[in-house]
């Protein structure tokens, strides 16, 4: 049975350093949650809070309405995968998956029939008899999602569970593991530093950095409007210009040197005059390599051909360099040298206020409740 | 509610080993300190001390005992490490074979090499005889500096290899590459970076040596002569003619000690200038040896593992010969057997089998908890009790026998000549290894597999039962084996502690030897070197690897 999972002003210590002070935060039932952040962001802190294996030095975490704090890992009947599987080396497959119900003394029939299921579902039926060094980095990440899943926990958490994979078959198991929490329909935490990664996964995503959530939202929320400079950073790339906002007959202009343009949605309690930091992810970036006044003059460096896309690392006439994406085209005609001209897409970018700490357009979707 | 329980139960735990500890180590090496400074009268006085260093007679054995040891160790990694280097290094024949009986000569009892060699180049060695006869050359004397030296070295030289070969294995290829291409080959790229690399581990596999040679007590006592190393000068003083000392064999005891604590803090200074860890990715490649080069290896490995084998195979020739006390006979039988048969040899066959197994169990149950004690539940306490269990490890065998002598000795213990005091021992001696062992295989083992165990409904008592007490068994059972053959050749603390009750196999050969009575000395070793070899198969049947841990 899938629960929400609720944690009130939550506190981390070690000793006398406080890692995490005063989160909040909200998982609905069945959904896929993840806690992406650079590492040592207190992301796994978290979740081994949730697991039971970090004592809880404030705060309340509840599964519905159970407070679970003082009960042991044992019981708060959670399914958990490891970084690096944790699988017991010294029992089969079988018996690695069979662990659980065993402790939770279920009956013999139902063991048997429980465990052949999830063997099947996630496709390693045929090695149920091997010990798991005979097995390949892929085939113990499923024995480990089995294992985990098979005594249908109230919650599924898991601590970075690809990182251990090569880069093909991280993208294997990354739907794979989407599509048995859709079936199951339980109730996940995913803990990550790969935010391509998150993104692929999750419902919704929660974006951390030093102990901090700072942005809760779905995956198109949170690169489209990110909450603030440091979760536009960090996801995604992102070109960070000087800028200022201007207030012209009621309108918002964007100043970036030279260059104006309109902004259309700017958040009407941000509307007055004061220095921006504009975000232009590199695909945001206009560019034709006719000189126009309009634009930004700029020189590209050099241009990288990847197929689908072109990449251009350009150099503004002010030094600043930034990094473009464009849709290959048949012709080549800007290489090396050329002296081009940039504008933004205007309905794309995002502003920051001078500080970084906030994002100054309307729309921007914010789970994290404010202290 | 639970949780304060079980915690209480490894609390528990702790304090056993604390009070344990407390009785069986410190409180025999307090009692072996205050022996020292206390005169017959009751009075404190440093009067035992001043006699040993007045009196060259005495300070002559610890003098020696250095002499001989660190000389000792210098023979084996003279001799070990260029055979360890040819074995990692090439592909020889039979290197399976020459691992095997390596280890076999190392894991020998710790006289028989004395005896043998006694028996080959002796003042009426077989091999002294038939030179005489045949060149009429007198070969030295082996008695003495030269003899200890010639059978320790050979003794000890596998402990070198196979230490040696586990640092040889770990030695990326692609190191070897970098420094030859960077011009740096052959002899010089082998001082200057294969054994550069090794450092930590030729310096680990020294201390281990130089141990083992210092606190050595069967090879001087036959072979040593006029050469007087301080664990015979101990015995003598504790079982001497003039009468027993234990004031004076107490005094020697806190001397070798301090010796022993100095030597280990040394090696442990030295070897943090060599603080780096190495493992290979890409592992050497073994050449095939050609040309004369790879015939002088193999001259080299064959014979070296030939002349250490020697003294053993040569005992089981005479446990087979006719023998009248230390005269050979002409003609085969088991009249050497016969005789063990009614000497005791029924019991020391049980006791030691019931001795051994009875330690075995209690050094690993012991290793266990305590390895968890230190690596999952580390607090002051523990890593304490952890310390606590190291100090057997600077306690020479026959300073164990002594202390525990002098501790348990008189009422209210009064265990000498028991079972107990025997085990006990025997538990002393070995507990050090195998805590080291278990501790490394558990800091190897990933928390998370134990709190996977958690997570899917395992209480913490079943979590350590089936799952880090099995992760662990590997790792224990293999080095287990190898402290049974420790523990069943034990002499320098049984021959303290032994009587006709408590009689081993090991004291058993030793007791006929010492009477002179050479052929059931023979029969006696010939069983005990099956035993070792039995032992030895099992192990590697057991371990289904060449790494060897000791």
């Amino acid at each position: 049975m899938s629960v929400n999972i609720i944690i009130k002003n939550a506190v981390k210590k070690y000793g006398e350093n406080t890692i995490i002070k005063g989160l909040d935060l909200s998982v609905k039932k069945g959904e896929f949650f993840t806690l992406l952040g650079p590492s040592g962001c207190g992301k796994t802190t978290l979740l081994r809070m949730i697991a039971g294996f970090n004592s809880i030095e404030g705060g309340d975490f509840y599964f519905n309405d159970k407070r679970i704090n003082d009960l042991n890992p044992s019981v708060r009947h959670i399914g958990m995968v490891f970084q690096n599987y944790a699988i017991f080396p010294h029992m089969t497959v079988r018996k690695n998956v069979e662990f659980g119900l065993k402790n939770k003394k279920f009956p013999t029939d139902q063991i048997r029939s429980q465990t052949d299921r999830f063997l099947k579902l996630m496709q390693i039926d045929s090695f149920a008899d091997r010990m798991p060094d005979k097995l390949s980095g892929g085939q113990q990440q499923r024995v480990a999602l089995a294992r985990a899943l098979v005594i249908e926990p109230n919650v599924l958490l898991m601590d970075e569970p690809l990182s251990n994979l090569d880069a093909k078959l991280r993208l294997e198991m990354r739907s794979v593991i989407k599509q048995i929490q859709n079936s199951v329909g339980i109730t996940t935490i995913y803990v990550t530093h790969d935010q391509e990664e998150a993104m692929a996964v999750s419902d919704r995503i929660a974006v951390m950095n030093a102990g901090v959530i700072q942005h809760i939202g779905t995956p198109k929320d949170i690169y489209q409007r990110p909450a603030n400079l440091f979760v536009s950073t960090f996801i995604g790339r992102s070109n960070i210009l000087k800028g200022r906002l201007n207030i012209q007959s009621g309108r918002a202009v964007l100043e970036i040197g030279d260059y104006r343009a309109n902004i259309d949605g700017v958040a009407d309690k941000h509307l007055k005059q004061q220095d921006v930091q504009v975000s232009v992810r590199p695909e945001e970036f206009l560019l034709s390599h006719a000189q126009s006044d309009e634009g930004i003059p700029a020189t590209v460096d050099d241009a990288v051909f990847l197929g689908l896309n072109t990449h251009y690392f350009v150099h503004m006439d002010d030094g600043e360099r930034v990094e473009i994406i464009q849709e290959s085209t048949m012709k080549n005609d800007i290489k090396a040298g050329s002296r081009i001209s940039l504008g933004v897409n205007t309905e794309k970018i995002n502003l920051f206020s001078s500080d970084g700490s906030q994002n100054l357009l309307s729309g921007v979707n914010n789970d994290v409740t404010q202290n | 509610m639970k949780k304060t329980i079980r915690l209480d139960m490894w609390k528990g735990i702790s304090f056993f080993f604390l009070a344990l500890f407390l009785l069986i180590l410190v409180y025999p090496l307090f009692g072996i300190l205050r022996q020292s400074v206390i005169s017959g009268e009751g009075q404190f006085t440093f009067a035992e001390f001043q006699k040993f260093f007045s009196q060259p007679y005495y300070t002559k054995t610890i003098i020696n005992s250095l002499t001989v040891s660190i000389a000792i160790t210098l023979a084996t990694l003279l001799i070990g490490v260029p055979f360890a280097y040819f074995y990692s290094f090439y592909q020889l024949k039979g290197a399976k074979f020459l691992f095997v009986i390596a280890i076999l000569c190392t894991m020998s009892a710790p006289f028989i090499g004395a005896y043998s060699w006694i028996m080959l180049l002796g003042r009426s060695g077989l091999i002294t005889k038939f030179i005489r006869d045949a060149f009429g050359i007198r070969i030295g004397s082996i008695y003495g500096f030269n003899g200890i030296l010639l059978v320790q070295a050979l003794k000890l030289f596998p402990l070198v290899f196979i230490y040696m070969n586990g640092v040889f294995k770990n030695i990326d290829s692609t190191l070897l590459e970098a420094a030859e291409n960077m011009g740096c080959t052959g002899i010089k790229r082998f001082f200057k970076v294969i054994i550069q690399l090794a450092m930590p581990t030729i310096l680990a596999a020294s201390l281990l040596v130089f141990m083992r040679a210092f606190a050595d007590f069967g090879t001087p006592l036959l072979i040593g002569e006029g050469y007087r190393t301080f664990p015979v000068e101990i015995y003598n003083q504790y079982l001497g003619e003039n009468g027993t000392n234990y004031s004076f064999a107490s005094a020697i005891s806190v001397i070798a000690i301090l010796v022993t604590t100095a030597i280990f803090f040394l090696q442990k200074w030295i070897t943090k200038r060599y603080n780096f860890p190495i493992s290979a990715l890409h592992p050497v490649t073994k050449k095939t040896p050609k040309g004369i080069r790879g015939v002088l290896m193999y001259v080299y490995c064959y014979a070296l593992i030939a002349i250490a084998f020697l003294p053993q195979l040569y005992i089981v020739y005479l446990s087979f010969r006719n023998m009248d006390g230390a005269v050979i006979k002409d003609g085969f039988s088991l009249g050497n057997f016969e005789m063990a048969s009614k000497r005791l040899l029924g019991r020391s066959v049980s006791n030691t089998l019931i001795f051994g197994a009875v330690a075995l169990i209690i050094i690993i149950l012991f290793a266990i908890l305590i390895s968890y004690l230190v690596v999952r539940r580390s607090n002051p306490l523990n890593n304490g009790i952890d310390t606590l269990a190291m100090i057997p490890y600077i306690m020479p065998g026959s300073v164990i026998g002594i202390a525990l002598v002098i501790a348990f000795g008189k009422q209210p213990f009064a265990l000498t000549g028991t079972a107990a005091i025997m085990i006990m021992a025997l538990v002393i001696r070995r507990m050090p290894y195998t805590i080291r062992s278990a501790t490394a295989t558990l800091q190897n083992i990933p928390i998370s597999t134990e709190e996977a165990a958690i997570s899917l409904g395992a209480s913490k008592l079943k979590t350590f039962a089936r799952v880090t007490v099995p992760m662990m068994g590997n790792g224990i059972i293999s080095g287990a084996v190898l402290s049974w053959v420790a523990i069943v050749t034990e002499l320098s603390s049984a021959i303290i502690l032994y009587n006709n009750r408590n009689i081993t196999m090991t004291m058993s050969a030793y007791v006929a030897i010492s009477r002179g009575n050479y052929g059931l000395a023979a029969a006696f070793s010939t069983l005990l070197t099956a035993l070792t070899t039995v032992s030895l198969i099992v192990y590697l049947w057991l371990s289904k690897s060449e790494d060897i841990k000791l």
